[in-house]
């Protein structure tokens, strides 16, 4: 029976609806308008700074010219390292927790503490790996950072290994096995090359990821004003310097700060968009 | 059942052949569930065995544990005896993976690897020969004319087993399993995800296979059973009901279930 | 085995059944037992070493924090002392910052996050989902020392000179919440910190809001909707109580996200140690201590403060972590018996 009363009730409860889809429209709104902010001052204030130099000269001292190439070097360094590190722990625990991970108590309790470390805060990182190491050694040094980088590398890569292996369906293991094919084959020979892409796609965000770090490197690299190539020594780092030159009060050291901080934020973004691409056409 | 009947009208009743497989009180636990209760059958040689049923039956079961499949699972468990050769598959004290070498298994959905057609063919022979290149050749093309699919890839060896379509993939699974030069072939629903075409194509496929090789075939399709094999085991919860020709099962069967299920009744 | 071979030189079945162990075997067949069992325990050696991991964090912080927790104890907590000279240290005033920036952050990302999830699963055309999905995880992708940079030369003189002035004008004068927004403005300080840290833990709340909304039975909603329910009331009275312990399991997420921040609050906020009510005041969080006091920090007791206060750092976020955990895996299960 439509009275009424029911014809009120029935438009506020659509102009409620109204307003809620509005709201999350708005929402939605929000967070791109800080998207978009971020970026575009990204590209006006860094973009003047971006150029060869940039790669070609070393950072100055304050009031100077230069430029953030053995920052550059030194990152590509240590990120290179900790990835080299931490990719192979991670594909292999991962691999263990999707192909024998049916029984036992490890595979669930290194599941969970897994995610656990995918989240925690990476300062805490440059802790412990300064109490291990750097106390001990009683220096800083890029094998300190490599090393710190590397634990950050680890939990992502198990994550992405293990969820990617285990959608490769049964029936691919089963028709290997069927074969004869003992376990390791099937692993390495149809596993790792049906989930080829996926566990691409982890590292590549986990290179993403350790590539604009900052806290586990404070404490580790530390930071070096000149050229090094020798990772037993503080190594020179972006994300350090770029910490360094911009709470300074110098404005070259400021423009230094958005050149190097764009870049980074091109490079992080590029490598997400190009590993999403490149997983979401497989 | 008419059409049923028509399939095996011809069909005289065969003279009964020496036995491959010999199923001796099997049981098979999921956990504690009782998948597969006291089951006994021969499974002759150089012939097609079918077997049919109702969906949770027991015959995928019963199948996968010729090879051992269920051993991948660890909730899963077989007790009985399943001889071939005179010794007992289940308790064998040889490597597991001779044994699947020597009994090939095709699923229900195509599973090509992710590799060229001609590395599909040769990943289970290169497990255990170690072949030249020109003799690997030989092998790769005998398989796949084997499996009537060898004009259609021949010239396109090097692509990815996923550019076949279901029906090629599917032989080209079952090519798979004959490049290893088995004894017996398991076929778990093979045709249940083919279009009517492809399933004819397999199915003639089969009856070309069984000079060569023994055939057991698990299918939910009454007038496939009846079209392709030569003997048929009804099963139900977990249950051997009824295994004889194919034609008495399908014209005279024993048992009043069997009956029930061949004619539509249920199931 | 008797020497009945076939043409691949491996004996076939018909040979009779004699145990005759392993030297029978092929080297080919040899090796794959072997190879079985290596790959099996490397694979096993380096999932444990992850498994302790968190264990071999947890106790070096408590060997590097020995000093201080011998000197100062429980009263640490509650101390809001924090002088290096006289060497008297206490974690009352970081854990306070960090407490109250990751709280602001959370009272403006979850609506926002609730709002984007809504908007992504039911209200989205579904050709854009995609791309909206991958422009707000960008938002996640941005390394945090961007955000702290922007935070100070771009946001912070922004909400100085607009912002600022403006809450302290109508919500100031809402009673009882005057002294929250008091004190001079500076664009940086605890609500900058909060603003900025809500932005980086919208992402990582909405993504798990998506995840388990998209677990909802389409058929549940479609009871709802065919009862003549409008969007909102569907999401409101349906989607939002099926998944309710995954929210609270996202939310957490995005708590031991922001507990954790370091750079970007380091920029904006303030790094003074005082304690205040208002929230344009500066503050420390433990993170933004540790960044900017370590590597100077000279004396065994000063750094092993500095210490004691990333284990209570490190605490705090494994419990909330764990938890979230837990709750998004009691979810799952709970889907897992309705299907």
């Amino acid at each position: 029976m439509i009275g009424a009363e029911a014809n009120a009730i029935y438009r506020r409860r659509r102009r409620t609806n109204a307003l809620m889809m509005g709201v999350s429209t708005a929402a939605l709104g929000f967070g791109l308008f800080w998207l978009a902010w971020i970026l575009a001052v990204l590209l006006y204030e860094g973009g003047a700074a971006l150029g060869p130099t940039l790669f070609t000269k070393m950072t100055p001292p304050p009031g100077n010219d230069g430029g953030l190439g053995n920052a550059i070097f030194g990152s590509v360094m240590m990120a290179g390292a900790g990835t080299l590190i931490g990719t192979p722990v991670g594909i292999l625990a991962g691999t263990y927790l999707a192909e024998y991970g049916r029984r036992g108590w490890l595979a669930p309790a290194t599941r969970f503490i897994n995610d656990v470390l995918l989240s925690a805060p990476s300062i805490v990182i440059g802790l412990f790996v300064y109490s291990v190491y750097v106390a001990r050694v009683k220096h800083f040094s890029g094998w300190a950072g490599a090393f710190a980088l590397a634990i950050i590398v680890v939990p992502v890569v198990v994550r992405t290994t293990d969820d990617m292996l285990k959608l490769v369906p049964n029936s691919l293991r089963e028709a290997a096995a069927a074969l004869g094919a003992p376990t390791w084959k099937v692993v390495t020979m149809v596993c790792y090359r049906a989930a080829s892409a996926g566990i691409v796609t982890g590292v590549l965000l986990a290179i993403a990821r350790v590539a604009g770090e900052t806290a586990p490197l404070l404490f580790t690299a530390l930071n070096n004003q000149f050229w090094s190539a020798d990772m037993n020594r503080p190594m020179a780092n972006l994300p350090v310097v770029i910490f360094q030159f911009a709470m300074s009060p110098y404005e070259d050291w400021h423009r230094l700060a958005w050149g190097g901080a764009a870049l980074i934020t091109l490079l992080v973004l590029g490598i997400n968009i190009a590993a999403r691409s490149l997983f979401a056409r497989k | 059942m008419a059409t049923v009947m028509h399939a095996v009208a011809d069909k005289a009743p065969q003279p009964q052949p020496a036995s491959k497989l010999s199923v001796r009180n099997l049981n098979f636990y999921y956990g504690s569930f009782h998948a597969l209760k006291r089951v006994s059958l021969e499974i002759p040689e150089k012939q097609v065995t079918a077997f049919i049923g109702p969906s949770g039956c027991g015959k995928s079961t019963l199948l996968r544990t010729f090879n051992r499949m269920f051993e991948l699972y660890p909730e899963q468990r077989a007790e009985g005896e399943v001889m071939m050769g005179g010794e007992n598959i289940l308790a064998s004290k040889r490597d597991v993976s001779l044994i699947r070498a020597n009994i090939g298994m095709v699923f229900q959905k195509p599973t090509p690897f992710p590799m060229s057609i001609y590395d599909n063919i040769a990943f289970g022979v290169r497990l255990f020969e170690d072949l030249p290149r020109a003799r690997m050749d030989e092998r790769v093309e005998w398989a796949l004319t084997k499996a009537a699919l060898w004009k259609e890839v021949k010239d396109k060896l090097n692509q990815s087993g996923h550019s076949l379509s279901g029906g090629q993939q599917q032989r080209l699974c079952i090519a798979r399993g004959i490049a290893v030069k088995p004894e017996v072939l398991l076929l778990d629903e093979p045709c249940s995800a083919l279009d009517p075409i492809s399933t004819a194509k397999v199915e003639e496929l089969i009856a070309e296979l069984k000079s060569d090789y023994t055939v057991v075939i698990v299918t939910h399709n009454m007038q496939q059973a009846a079209r392709v094999s030569d003997h048929t085991a009804y099963m139900y919860l977990g249950e051997l009901i009824e295994f004889g020709d194919t034609s008495q099962i399908f014209m005279k069967p024993a048992k009043q279930q069997t009956e029930d299920y061949i004619t539509g009744r249920f199931g | 085995m008797s020497a009945v071979l076939d043409n691949r030189g491996l004996a076939i079945a018909e040979a009779p059944a004699v145990d005759v162990g392993n030297s029978s075997r092929p080297p080919m067949l040899r090796n794959n037992a072997l190879m079985d069992a290596v790959f099996r325990n490397v694979t096993r050696f380096f999932a444990f070493l992850v498994f302790s991991l968190l264990a071999a964090i947890l106790v070096s912080l408590v060997i590097g924090s020995a000093p201080s927790l011998h000197k100062f104890g429980f009263g640490f907590l509650f101390n809001d002392n924090w002088d290096p000279v006289q060497e008297d240290f206490g974690a009352l005033v970081p854990i306070f910052g960090t407490l109250v920036t990751s709280g602001i952050a959370l009272a403006i990302a979850i609506p926002v996050s609730f709002g984007i999830a809504l908007f992504l699963t039911e209200l989205s055309p579904v050709w854009l989902r995609r791309p909206l999905g991958t422009a707000i995880e960008m938002l996640a992708a941005i390394p945090s020392i961007i955000y702290g940079m922007w935070g100070l030369f771009v946001f912070a003189p922004i909400f100085q000179q607009y912002v600022q002035p403006l809450a302290a004008r109508t919500l100031g004068n809402v009673p009882g919440l005057k002294v929250l927004f008091s004190g001079p403005p500076m664009g940086i300080g605890m609500l900058s910190a909060g603003i900025i840290l809500a932005v980086m833990v919208i992402p990582f709340i909405t993504a798990v809001m998506r995840d388990v909304f998209e677990l909802v039975p389409p058929m549940l909603k479609e009871s709802a909707y065919g009862l003549g329910s409008t969007t909102w009331e569907v999401v409101w009275r349906v989607v939002l109580p099926f998944t309710k312990v995954g929210v609270i399991g996202g939310i957490m997420l995005g708590l031991g996200r922001a507990l954790g921040e370091t750079m970007a609050v380091t920029f904006v906020i303030g790094n003074a140690h005082q304690l205040s009510a208002s929230l344009f005041m500066p503050g420390n969080s433990i993170a933004s201590a540790l960044a900017n006091e370590f590597t100077e920090a000279v004396g065994d007791l000063y750094t092993s403060s500095l210490i004691e206060l990333g284990l209570i750092l490190f605490l705090i976020t494994t419990i909330v972590l764990a938890l979230s955990k837990m709750l998004l895996l009691q979810l799952a299960k709970q889907e897992g018996e309705t299907t």
